[in-house]
């Protein structure tokens, strides 16, 4: 295996890793994974030629590790995209399907010493529960061991004058703490060994190895001074200070674990069985056996099975999952549902669409599991910062040991430092944040886009589709002859009613339509139809102008209605602004943002609008390289941008800005190019992916700030021998737990960002998750 | 009092691998697996009929 390893020049693998390996055991087939049955539940297809799965990896014990999983991946031919998640352990992989199967991807890790399984939420629990049982009996015997040698260390204490407690006596608590502490130290210390004996055999160090060598070099103090009846022992330090470091190490796993099972939601939705129908027959199935085509009968209160169109019944569904809003969307036959969500009202009849991987669900869940393949740039630097700051402690260590001949300072300067503070809050964090955001409707897709964001001082808005809703609307009717209005509008809509044209769903269906005759299409320019007797058209001004006569109105509107010799009416079309977008607006503005709004529509329609809306800076006519060398401009004078756009066809100045926001509605948001996707298809949205992104940059920076801190003072206060092992133990297990418990607080307050005007506010407010 | 205590330090040090041994047995049973659910069970009715 060494061999493998070696021979695909992942030799640099042997020189980081910290934890032992593996052998390949008698392992599963993993050939059974290329069944396309069995594929069904985790593979996705987002293009013809591409697989996507999730894998979870097993054996998984440090970022070494990781590293090694995923540049095997990588080097596999066919293999297009390998991105392995610390926090979650699992691996993203896509392939070709033409040049490679999954059962190859599989053994490629095998090969390895490590374990892939294909996700499976209920995989995964069972492997987070092995790991969870394992931290807590470790805890439980350091605790346990922990109390009953400081009970032996007692009659030591409250003699410490000397008299009344014989050798004999004394030697047998000795013996008797001796005896207790060494499970402690071999079997629940046993990671931080494992773990700092490897490095020490690739002649590297870690952040175990500075806690090892303290425990190690106690314990071998301890036990001398037993044993030759000499000196003083401090078995009741030992176990104390095993226990308090494990109950960190726990604390961290347990976040770790809360912060991937938050992540998880998406993928955790889908029902077990669902009723499907043959003919008139209902059949109950597990809901991995449907297959496109089936038609379910899903029942009110109930989960959809997988992605779907009604096909009988009305009804109304809380889509929250996806949007982050719980409001019930009406669907009636022809809407499209979205697996995972709740049917409110009636049972609905449904025809599948999408099922297992290729769900919109498990989609976006791919999406924002990726983001944390990118981290912020403050938090590679603080990893770094860790590793130097080990090497930093074993050297003062050493020198404080050689200066003062005590070895318990040396311990203590061991013990006491504590890089891992600086290395285990940000992951936390950052899961976090993609989770939160999520529940909230919006997607991160690269956590790196965090540090941006929160940073930003410019906003730079698009206007269809992200501050409009891309749906076009009458705005004005101007009307020629004696027919007001009304009648214009209805004659207008029975005419637009056949068209396909994107401007006829501006003219809506009204009650009172006249009859139409001789109805013809003429793509490109409008419809004409006789209406009682006399020949209509509508459409361009030209095709009108051909029947009306020479006498044209003003060329500013988009759509003419005539007659035959004369001018009818004509309709001024606009696209709506959404109905929150002057409150966003608003809010951003009342936070220090300055906001912008840059469009390729019509100059003075864009200036209308961002009068409308409050905007103080706009561009209108924008092709994509004015809107991109807007952006650029911007950041020439130290501006930092985020940029909202559709995310379609305005990918280039997206990937300029600094953060990039796209309004992802359905089923395209997993494609979209952008940092984060608002997937709700709501603006409001936007304030809270700033808010939680100042949140949870706070959060990494005080994280970062307090170990820093606590590593400045208690170094040299260790190394001058001013605090004992045992003090020095309580420390570094506080500014542990501080560090994780601060990484779990709210990321958002309550308040943090009030909408400026809380009576049209239509989203959920902040609030804790 | 000291022959006691040659006869008490061994018996505590036997009690706490007995108490760690008992605590293991309830790990590997589960009983520390989920500390909220079961706690919801008696407010769950058992609709579903087994076959």
């Amino acid at each position: 295996m060494a061999r493998t390893i070696v021979a695909a020049g992942f030799g640099k693998y042997y020189e980081t890793r910290s934890a032992s390996g593996v052998r390949p055991e008698a392992l599963p087939a993993t050939v059974l994974y290329d069944d396309p049955a069995a594929q069904r539940e985790f593979v996705a297809a987002p293009g013809e030629h591409v697989r996507e799965a999730t894998l979870i990896l097993d054996r998984i014990r440090c970022a070494a590790c990781l590293w090694l999983n995923e540049q095997s991946l990588r080097r596999v031919p066919g293999v297009l995209r390998a991105d392995v998640n610390f926090t979650t352990q699992r691996a993203q992989v896509a392939w070709d399907p033409r040049a490679t199967r999954l059962s190859r991807i599989l053994e490629a890790i095998r090969a390895v010493g490590y374990d892939a399984y294909p996700f499976d939420p209920r995989r995964g629990d069972a492997l987070a529960r092995a790991e969870r049982r394992r931290a807590l009996w470790r805890l439980f015997v350091a605790g346990f061991g922990a109390m009953q040698v400081m009970m032996y260390a007692w009659p030591a204490y409250i003699d410490a004058g000397g008299g009344t407690l014989s050798p004999a006596a004394e030697g047998l608590l000795r013996w008797a703490s001796l005896v207790l502490t060494t499970p402690v130290l071999v079997f629940s210390c046993g990671p931080f060994f494992r773990g700092a004996w490897q490095d020490a055999k690739q002649r590297r160090i870690s952040l175990d190895t500075p806690i090892a060598l303290g425990l190690a070099a106690g314990f071998a103090a301890s036990a001398w001074a037993t044993v030759t009846a000499s000196g003083a022992v401090y078995f009741d330090s030992i176990a104390m200070l095993a226990f308090l470091l494990l109950g960190a190490r726990t604390a961290e796993l347990f976040a770790r674990q809360r912060a991937g099972r938050e992540l998880d939601r998406l993928a955790r939705w889908r029902p077990s069985f669902a009723l499907r129908l043959q003919g008139s027959v209902t059949e109950r199935v597990p809901a991995h056996a449907l297959v496109p085509g089936d038609r379910v009968l899903v029942g009110a209160g109930e989960r959809f099975p997988s992605d779907g169109v009604v096909e009988e019944g009305a009804s109304s569904a809380d889509e929250s999952l996806l949007t982050g809003e719980s409001r019930a969307v009406a669907k009636r036959a022809g809407a499209a549902l979205v697996g995972g969500s709740v049917n409110l009202e009636q049972p609905l009849t449904m025809r599948v669409t999408r099922v297992g991987a290729d769900t919109q669900a498990a989609a976006i869940g791919r999406l924002v599991e990726r983001a944390a393949a990118s981290r912020p740039a403050l938090v590679e630097r603080a990893d770094r910062l860790a590793q130097a700051l080990t090497y930093v402690v074993i050297a003062t260590a050493a020198l404080a040991w050689l200066a003062s001949g005590d070895v318990w300072i040396a311990v203590a300067v061991l013990v006491a430092t504590c890089p891992c503070a600086l290395a285990l809050a940000a992951p936390i964090v950052l899961t976090r944040a993609g989770a939160q955001l999520l529940a909230r409707g919006a997607a991160l897709t690269r956590s790196r886009a965090l540090e941006a964001l929160q940073r930003a001082t410019d906003v730079v808005l698009d206007k269809t589709g992200t501050l409009t809703l891309g749906r076009p609307a009458i705005a004005r009717v101007d009307c020629f002859s004696e027919k007001d209005e009304g009648q214009c509008r209805a004659l207008a809509s029975a005419l637009e009613a056949s068209s396909s044209h994107p401007l006829a769903r501006a003219f809506r269906r009204v009650g009172n339509m006249p009859t139409l005759r001789d109805l013809r299409n003429e793509a490109g320019h409008g419809v004409e139809a006789h209406v009682d007797g006399r020949l209509v058209r509508i459409g361009s001004r030209r095709f009108c102008a051909a029947i009306a006569g020479p006498a044209a109105p003003e060329p500013k509107a988009q759509v003419y209605l005539a007659e035959e010799g004369r001018w009818l009416a004509a309709f001024f079309i606009e696209d709506a602004p959404r109905p929150e977008a002057a409150d966003v607006v608003r809010s951003l503005v009342a936070r220090g943002l300055r906001v912008h709004l840059v469009s390729g529509d019509d100059a003075a329609l864009v200036e209308q609008m961002a009068r409308r809306l409050g905007i103080e800076s706009w561009a209108g006519g924008a092709t994509p390289q004015a809107k991109f060398d807007y952006v650029a401009r911007l950041q020439a004078e130290g501006r930092v941008v985020a940029m909202v756009g559709d995310g379609l066809n305005d990918a280039p100045v997206l990937a300029r800005a600094d953060a990039s926001i796209a309004m992802g509605a359905g089923a395209d948001a997993a494609q979209l190019q952008a940092d984060v996707v608002l997937t709700g298809d709501r603006l409001g949205a936007l304030l809270d992916v700033l808010a939680l992104s100042r949140g949870a940059m706070r959060l990494v920076r005080q994280n970062l700030g307090w170990a820093l801190l606590y590593n400045a003072v208690a170094l040299p206060a260790a190394a001058l021998g001013w605090i004992g092992p045992w003090e020095a133990a309580i420390g570094m297990s506080a500014s542990s737990f501080i560090v994780v418990l601060n990484a779990l607080r709210p990321l958002a307050g309550k308040n943090a960002w009030k909408r400026a005007s809380p009576s049209s506010s239509p989203s959920r407010s902040l609030s804790y998750s | 009092m000291e022959a006691s205590l040659t006869l008490l330090v061994p018996l505590s040090v036997a009690l706490v691998f007995l108490i760690g041994w008992v605590f293991w047995r309830a790990l590997e049973g589960g009983q520390f697996d989920d500390l909220e659910r079961p706690a919801h069970d008696i407010l769950m009715d058992d609709d579903e009929v087994k076959k």
